[in-house]
């Protein structure tokens, strides 16, 4: 039934990888003769798609957690996104109650914020894990159905929201605020702020560290197995309840360092995980679900399609282009960029 | 003693009974062959065994112990090892990282096992860098088998080794499992492919309707003219 009715929703000649790939070309062919008939200049499109590139690193770190959460539990993590908020917010509330020691120049954050990240990320980690342990895995154990599963999350997401509402209120927030936060030229007048180098570096620098924990460690490579199969890692043998925490564990302190860098670059509010959810989910569809090393891929041309389109566009729609993007995957080709056609991930 | 004893088991999913009063023993060292025809049980058999579905009444014992619903990786660090029918390899780990998989219970160095695993499929240390999921029928049957005995098992678990394997292929892989055996492993199989498996068989067990109808040594069950005319075509 779904495979008929996949079928024919997938366009004739745009069918597989290579339409995928088609269709990613014409939006961005779209996106610059949009941005050229509005008087976009040249360096302008490529300091967004630099930026792009920073917020697609974010984007990848709550996208390879959920997409491996996906994988390995079979649960679409609609609390991922307040994983992130949380991440964010504790790291500000570590940073009121540890001394400073002043800006690290010429980044705008102190060494403490660093500190502050080091404690919060395995925190949130744990905190998901424990959220797993009260609500998920019961319903696991008794058979649930998926839907009340994704129920589930999305009742946790509401919860931790509001928690964060009750500590911290609804206004926007600032790391440090009142610091400035100077841009400094790149080059070929390509303005940044070290701050978002750092987003950058540090992003890709967890990435490479999943990729080894990935491919070169039993448990990564579990993991991987776990997501693949979930029912041969059973009769295996694998200790699949210790892929579980490992799951959560890296997926919770990926989102929460994911957040706290969104917080880092612009400000954070209650709402912002909620706001990143859709791009998530993006991502994750985009690079099959799943394959942790898709949602990178994902996250990436996510962040870059949502930068430029601010060329033209109202900033404030970025999501909805991730959405665009994201229905189109699902018509072009459901199973993404890594999937195999006619499998489910 | 028996490595493995199925003592009158009554089993089904839900409400639904597929096993009925089930009786079945597999001796050290040897090959033992399940036939019959679709819907007889035989798969289910194989999921009770691997604790996949409990026994309602009865037990399944392993060495004497009993192991009905027992948790798999437990069977694992027991010396069971199981291959299921179909989605039987990681599709998206490398040969060699399948196999690896099939030591995740053990510490220690592997080397010396994947070398056991390649020396008994050459083909597969060929392809030790290739995914799973890229390889043919057949080569993925030998990743699977590779993977379970990576665990040295004493009992080796294969649901229909050679379902949708060409002819020549399905030859291979009953040599090998023959190939396995001659290891000292003892092997329990469920198969389609009456006429070879049961060859192929120290013993057999016909079932029908999750029943035993027949047992005995695998030659004389295929002279036996009823097992002949129903599941034998002739």
């Amino acid at each position: 039934m779904a495979r008929t009715a996949r079928t024919r929703l997938r366009a004739p000649d745009l069918s597989g990888r290579f339409g995928l790939l088609v269709m990613l070309a014409v939006v961005t062919l779209v996106v610059a003769v949009a941005a050229t008939t509005q008087g976009v200049a040249p360096d302008r499109l490529l300091a967004l798609t630099v930026r792009g590139v920073m917020l697609g690193g974010i984007l990848a770190l709550g996208a390879i957690g959920l997409s491996l959460i996906f994988g390995v539990l079979n649960l679409p993590h609609f609390a991922h996104g307040e994983l992130m908020t949380v991440g964010a917010y504790l790291t500000l509330a570590l940073l009121t109650i540890l001394p400073d020691g002043g800006p690290l120049a010429p980044f705008s954050f102190s060494a403490t914020f660093l500190l502050a990240l080091a404690v919060v990320a395995p925190a949130v980690g744990m905190l998901s894990y424990l959220l797993d342990r009260g609500v998920y895995r019961p319903l696991r154990a008794r058979g649930a159905a998926p839907i009340y599963m994704a129920m589930s999350s999305l009742a946790i997401a509401f919860g931790l929201r509001s928690i964060v509402y009750l500590l911290w209120g609804a206004d926007f927030r600032f790391f440090y605020p009142g610091r400035p936060r100077p841009a400094v030229e790149l080059f070929a007048g390509i303005r940044v702020r070290p701050d978002q180098l750092f987003i950058l570096g540090l992003a890709l620098a967890l990435i490479v560290l999943v990729y080894l924990l990935l491919e070169r460690t039993k448990m990564g490579k579990a993991m991987r197995a776990t997501a693949d199969n979930p029912e041969l890692a059973r009769v295996a043998g694998i200790d699949v309840e210790r892929v579980v925490l490992f799951t959560w564990m890296i997926g919770g302190s990926l989102a929460a360092i994911g957040g706290a860098m969104y917080g880092l670059d612009a400000q954070m509010r209650p709402e912002m995980g909620w706001w990143l959810l859709l791009p998530l989910f993006a991502a994750v569809i985009l690079g099959t679900i799943g394959n942790p090393y898709g949602a990178l891929a994902g996250g990436l041309i996510i962040g870059v399609a949502w930068q430029l389109s601010s060329a033209f566009l109202n900033p404030a729609y970025g999501p909805a282009v991730a959405f665009v993007l994201m229905i189109l995957v699902l018509l072009v080709r459901p199973e993404g960029l890594f999937g195999v056609p006619g499998r489910r991930a | 003693m028996p490595i493995l004893e199925i003592d009158g088991v009554t089993s089904g999913y839900g409400e639904m009974e597929v096993l009925h009063d089930l009786d079945l023993r597999v001796d050290e060292g040897e090959i033992v062959s399940i036939v019959g025809p679709n819907g007889a049980g035989k798969s289910t058999a194989m999921k009770l065994v691997f604790g996949l579905l409990k026994p309602w009444t009865g037990a399944v014992r392993f060495r004497g112990e009993d192991i009905s619903a027992a948790a798999p990786d437990r069977l694992v660090r027991k010396g069971l090892a199981y291959v299921p029918q179909v989605a039987n390899v990681f599709r998206a780990l490398t040969v060699e990282e399948n196999l690896e998989m099939g030591a995740f219970t053990l510490s220690g160095p592997l080397a010396p096992r994947k070398r056991r695993v390649y020396d008994l499929f050459p083909r597969l240390y060929e392809r030790r860098r290739q995914r799973a999921g890229q390889m043919s029928g057949g080569e993925r049957q030998m990743v699977a088998m590779g993977r379970a005995l990576m665990l040295e098992p004493q009992l080796l678990m294969l649901d229909e080794p050679s379902a949708g394997l060409a002819p020549m292929l399905v030859d291979l892989i009953f040599e090998k499992v023959r190939d396995v055996n001659a290891e000292g492993i003892a092997v329990l199989m469920v198969e389609q492919n009456a006429r070879k498996s049961l060859q192929l068989a120290d013993r057999g067990y016909v079932l029908a309707n999750g029943r035993n109808e027949l047992d005995g040594p695998g030659a004389d069950l295929l002279d036996d003219p009823e097992v002949a005319r129903l599941y034998l075509g002739g």
